[in-house]
């Protein structure tokens, strides 16, 4: 039996919100401290590079609608990518900070692939409004990898990047498949 | 004594202690980052007790007692207390030991 959208969402979230700590973690103690034990340091890249993994399991499941399955398909790819560049950059393999365009590009996949498979308007229902606003908020947040790469080292990249994957889980955590945007149908689709 | 050296040390040691305190401070700000998202979802969950199943068992399907929202918050924030938090804080605390020595 494949679960139902929103089940998926708020597995999803989980993930987002326990990275999205991990990350805010990292930005008060700092990556000197962070990344003193390996498997700290390859966590967000590994968990990156899961996530891809994870998605192409959605992939699967979202057979129901092309858009869907080119949207999931894609998210899977970028995710693996960023993950998989984030691996090189933790290793030493890669050490230019414009490699943190990869994960801007990432999010921007992600934030256009929210928006170009969501079909109906912002004010349709909570799935539709949650969609068109996790893909604008994604777009938008591109804009600190772009910053990192551009100044590197700033604490308002590093925070802004964290604080995206809490709300991303925020925005998650609030889907529900049938529902309006604010409110609940009490007893009617199980609130 | 010049007085050069003798204005330094008290400088250098009100320095270490404005280190350390920082440090504490880091410490303190990630240990709490598990515990406020517990309760967080916990908050959430008196506020909509029929996201949680447990509660509300009517036509629900093993997914659902899978995913709760409210328990998913509480279980990650715990995870992140009781694998993560941890083992920072000790590094915190090794290199404030690492530079006062």
């Amino acid at each position: 039996m494949v679960p139902r959208a929103e089940i998926a969402h708020w597995l999803a979230a989980s993930f987002a919100l326990l990275l999205g700590l991990i990350l805010l973690s990292e930005v008060i103690v700092g990556s000197s401290v962070f990344r003193q034990r390996a498997w700290r340091a390859y966590l967000w890249p590994s968990l990156a590079l899961g996530s891809g993994v994870g998605l192409w399991a959605i992939t699967i499941f979202s057979t129901f609608s092309t858009m869907h399955l080119v949207a999931h398909a894609l998210w899977a790819e970028a995710a693996m990518i960023a993950g998989a560049v984030q691996i090189a950059v933790v290793r030493g393999k890669l050490q230019s900070p414009a490699w943190s365009l990869v994960t801007a590009g990432a999010w921007l996949v992600s934030g256009a692939a929210f928006l170009v498979h969501e079909p109906s308007p912002w004010l349709y229902s909570r799935a539709a409004f949650l969609h068109h606003s996790i893909g604008w908020m994604l777009i938008a947040a591109a804009l600190f990898p772009i910053g990192e790469a551009l100044r590197p080292r700033r604490l308002v990249w590093s925070a802004g990047f964290a604080l995206t994957f809490v709300a991303l889980a925020a925005l998650l955590y609030a889907d529900r498949d049938s529902a309006p945007i604010f409110g609940h149908f009490g007893g009617i689709v199980g609130g | 004594m010049s007085s050069e050296i003798a204005t330094t040390i008290p400088e250098r040691a009100a320095r270490r202690r404005t280190r350390v305190s920082r440090r504490q401070l880091k410490a303190l700000a990630v240990q709490l980052l598990g515990p406020l998202t517990m309760l967080t979802g916990l908050v959430w969950a008196v506020a909509q007790p029929y996201r949680i199943v447990f509660l509300d068992r009517d036509g629900k399907g093993a997914y659902d007692y899978l995913a709760q929202p409210p328990l998913l918050v509480v279980l990650v924030g715990l995870l992140f207390a009781i694998v993560i938090a941890p083992g920072l804080v000790e590094d915190l605390e090794k290199e404030e030991h690492g530079s006062a020595g």
